[in-house]
């Protein structure tokens, strides 16, 4: 393979750039979409745990989206029409479920004891509705808007997979950063999550290449083949460890952020074979990112900026997340 | 009526415009309420006074409220750019991209990232980074400012770019950013959302007093409020004027319209009222005044203000322009007679609130939410009076609007949009009062989340005597 230019190289770094901000995101907003969706299995008084243990990160969180979704449109604008035009109404879902829950999140503490109720079951499912419609979205995406039978039932399956990743990711993000009676709890919840996310994830695994050729080309070729294998073999041993981890008495002492950590690999392993699966398309089978990219000179100026303002990014979330790091405090009403 | 009957068009239209409206109330108080409460949080690391530490919490509540929809409403908005106007970034995707890549980059996450130190960090840092964290929030609020109104004023009077086979390129940035409307829209907004502020802080106090709610702060932030709007409405009223004689000499058709001539004239009468006609090109019910129009414009008695009848099927609607202008600089007039009045009369009191009257308080609370009505009718003057254009005299709108979702696809969400919006203001409005008239709640809570925020890195001791020291779990 000849050495691209820096300019034809340009696509491919905005690529990795907007995958790593959707994987950060997906990680990120998934433990707290998470704990927004065990909101209803908790006490009123956990709930205000609940809701404590995420309120410093949520908004920054999310803003990674904002990030994934402006890389797609700046550097890839014809992708972003097309995506966006073929998941318009569940984007329209996910907005709203997302606006709902980050309303509920600040109203729920100022409003009327009377309406507190309200906005918990409206967090619960602003969040749920929220990740219902990410998976169908990923499900379509990732097939390449497909219009077989088949599609909208693989669709259907990773819309009640990726929830379950996400309770899975809120439960362990609780043993992180909870204490005594509802860190058992959370661990009981992510035992109950467990297997319907390892479920999905195999299903889904199995039938990626069921409904796209490219991917099953690329995943059977060999001698690639055998190196893929490791992305499996460790998303499985991570998946079991954590299984394994939940039933210790350490996981509720010196190694409570361990399940979480472990979750955050599988996440970025899942993460890394997509991208195999994909690249490189932007649109399987239909858009290559050099086909959608916008001009060097616009993608020069973006990149400039990133690389000046995303170090200081890394840097203010490494703070933030140092300055509230420890266990989440029993309420004290005063 | 069916939606799938009506023009996508239209429609995708008025689903932007729904979002877009319903987006900039909050980022209109958050970006002018940051600062004050930077200035709050000063004034009580400099003078020890309670009364400004009370300020400033009871605030970063409402603060955090607002901030909470700006944000859920934009992140909606980054979508709704490509799906309802996919053409828009294909052709200006190369100016329009990194504007926005940048507002993200250094704005959204600058104030999202320091957003939480600043709620619920106060005794978990010391207070000078906790002062610099409520600094940050609001230089990101006034930064992200800053680029969306580089690109809106680049799309009103679009500069430094060449278009090469219908996509268009930039030959330079500077004079992309500094484009000829952008000083005069950017310290526009500003302003505006300075007094919105203003008038937020004088109204919700003046509530509180009325109800015999107040914290004890609430004298003293009503001070601040009237100062503050009577020091920026008369700042705003040139700046106000200025921006019109920009827009005369780079968009006559918008303000041939926003005044409703519709022939050329010397001597154009201002029209207080009118209603302006496009069947018969004609205005109805008018009450003028004259020669005061070319006055205003040209600062001549005689000078010449282009009628729309010159640019044929190139200038706006006259009618939403006309009255919505008409709106904004009532409510401006408005501002100026009330804060003046108010401030003069609260200072004779010797800045005692018992000793004003109570008509005046209830003024004021009818006044809290008077920088919205002004903001929101400012707005729909620039946007409407770009049209028919996306891009002004360059791209028209109907050539970059979505063909992939159906009506009926966009009339269901528009409808989903607007029920979810409207319950969103009500619910906003009426929590803003709840607070209002229980301080006492609301500034408990921030005990409350003190317990409940992990403890973290505290780098100084917390001299907070607000706060029990045991609360600090």
């Amino acid at each position: 393979m000849s050495v691209m230019s820096f300019d034809s190289m340009l696509p491919v770094i905005f690529m990795a750039l907007m995958g790593v901000s959707m994987l950060i995101y997906v990680v990120s907003d998934g433990y707290d979409l998470g704990v927004g969706m065990l909101m209803h299995r908790a006490t009123d008084a956990e709930k205000d745990v609940l809701i404590a243990s995420i309120g410093p990160f949520w908004d920054a969180n999310e803003t990674w989206l904002v990030l994934g979704i402006g890389i797609l449109l700046v550097a890839f604008p014809k992708a972003h029409g097309l995506v966006l035009g073929e998941l318009y109404l569940p984007v329209a879902l996910m907005l709203v479920g997302l606006t709902l829950r980050g309303v509920a999140f600040d109203f729920r503490v100022k409003a009327k004891d009377t309406h507190k109720k309200t906005w918990d079951r409206l967090f619960f499912a602003g969040s749920t509705l929220a990740s219902v419609a990410q998976g169908w979205m990923l499900g379509r995406y990732v097939s390449g808007f497909g219009t077989g039978w088949n599609y909208p039932l693989f669709a259907a399956a990773i819309a009640v997979a990726l929830p379950m990743a996400y309770v899975l990711m809120g439960a362990t993000w609780l043993i992180m950063k909870t204490e005594g009676q509802l860190q058992e709890r959370a661990v009981q919840w992510a035992r109950i999550a467990w297997a319907p996310m390892v479920g999905g994830l195999v299903l889904i695994s199995m039938a990626t290449p069921w409904v796209s050729e490219t991917v099953r080309e690329r995943w059977f070729a060999l001698p690639e083949m055998i190196a893929l294998m490791a992305i499996p073999l460790m998303s499985g041993v991570s998946l079991l460890a954590v299984r394994g981890l939940l039933g210790t008495r350490q996981v509720r002492g010196p190694v409570c952020w361990l399940p979480f950590v472990l979750l955050v690999i599988v996440f970025v392993l899942g993460f890394l074979g997509l991208a195999y699966s994909i690249y490189p398309y932007v649109v399987l089978d239909q858009l290559t990112i050099w086909q959608a990219a916008s001009s060097p000179a616009a993608l020069k100026v973006i990149l400039f900026g990133v690389c000046i303002s995303v170090p200081a990014i890394a840097g203010y979330t490494v703070f933030s997340y140092r300055v509230f790091r420890g266990k989440t405090g029993e309420l004290k009403y005063a | 009526m069916d939606a799938s009957m009506l023009d996508p068009l239209l429609l995708a239209r008025m689903q932007f415009a729904a979002n877009i409206t319903f987006h900039i109330l909050f980022p209109t108080i958050s970006i002018g309420l940051g600062w004050w409460l930077v200035f709050f949080r000063a004034r009580w690391l400099a003078t020890r006074d309670q009364r400004w530490l009370i300020a400033w919490r009871y605030w970063t509540k409402i603060f955090a409220l607002t901030f909470a929809l700006g944000v859920v409403s934009g992140i909606t908005m980054s979508f709704q750019f490509g799906t309802n106007w996919p053409g828009f970034m294909e052709k200006v995707g190369n100016i329009a991209g990194p504007l926005l890549g940048y507002e993200v980059l250094t704005a959204f996450f600058l104030e999202a990232g320091f957003l939480g130190v600043m709620l619920f960090g106060h005794g978990k840092v010391s207070e000078r980074v906790h002062l610099m964290s409520t600094f940050f929030v609001a230089f990101g609020t006034t930064l992200s400012a800053f680029w969306i109104l580089a690109l809106n004023s680049w799309m009103q009077t679009p500069a430094g770019h060449e278009i090469v086979d219908g996509v268009y390129h930039v030959k330079s940035w500077f004079d992309v950013v500094f484009n000829p409307s952008f000083p005069y829209r950017f310290t526009h907004m500003v302003l505006a959302s300075g007094l919105t502020c203003a008038f937020l802080l004088t109204g919700l106090s003046s509530w509180q007093l009325l109800r015999g709610a107040a914290p004890r702060s609430a004298p003293r932030v009503l001070r601040v409020g009237l100062t503050l709007g009577a020091l920026l409405i008369p700042l705003q009223i040139v700046v106000g004027d200025l921006h019109g004689l920009n827009t005369l000499q780079h968009q006559p058709a918008k303000i041939a319209a926003m005044e409703g001539v519709w022939q050329t004239e010397r001597g154009a009468p201002l029209l207080l009222f009118a209603v302006p006609d496009s069947q018969t090109r004609t205005n109805r019910f008018a009450i003028e005044v004259p020669k005061l129009a070319s006055v205003i414009l040209t600062h001549e008695l005689d000078g010449e203000i282009k009628g729309l009848d010159e640019f044929r099927d190139r200038h706006p609607p006259p009618l939403p322009l006309f009255l919505a202008f008409r709106v904004m600089v009532g409510m401006g007039v408005l501002m100026l007679a009330t804060s003046w009045l108010g401030w003069w009369l609260y200072r004779r009191a010797g800045w005692r609130v018992e000793r004003l009257p109570r008509a005046l308080l209830w003024v004021f609370a009818g006044m809290t939410f008077s920088g919205w009505v002004a903001t929101v009718a400012g707005w729909y003057v620039t946007e409407i009076g770009r049209q028919p254009f996306i891009v002004y005299g360059l791209i028209r709108t109907a050539d970059v609007a979505s063909t992939v979702p159906t009506s009926s696809m966009i009339g269901l969400t528009l409808a989903l949009y607007l029920v979810l919006y409207l319950a969103l203001i009500v619910a906003y409005v009426s929590v803003l009062k709840y607070m209002a008239e229980k301080p006492e709640e609301v500034l408990q809570l921030d005990t409350i989340e003190q317990a409940a925020t992990p403890a973290g890195a505290v780098t100084s001791p917390v001299t907070s005597p607000v706060l029990p020291a045991g609360s600090i779990a």
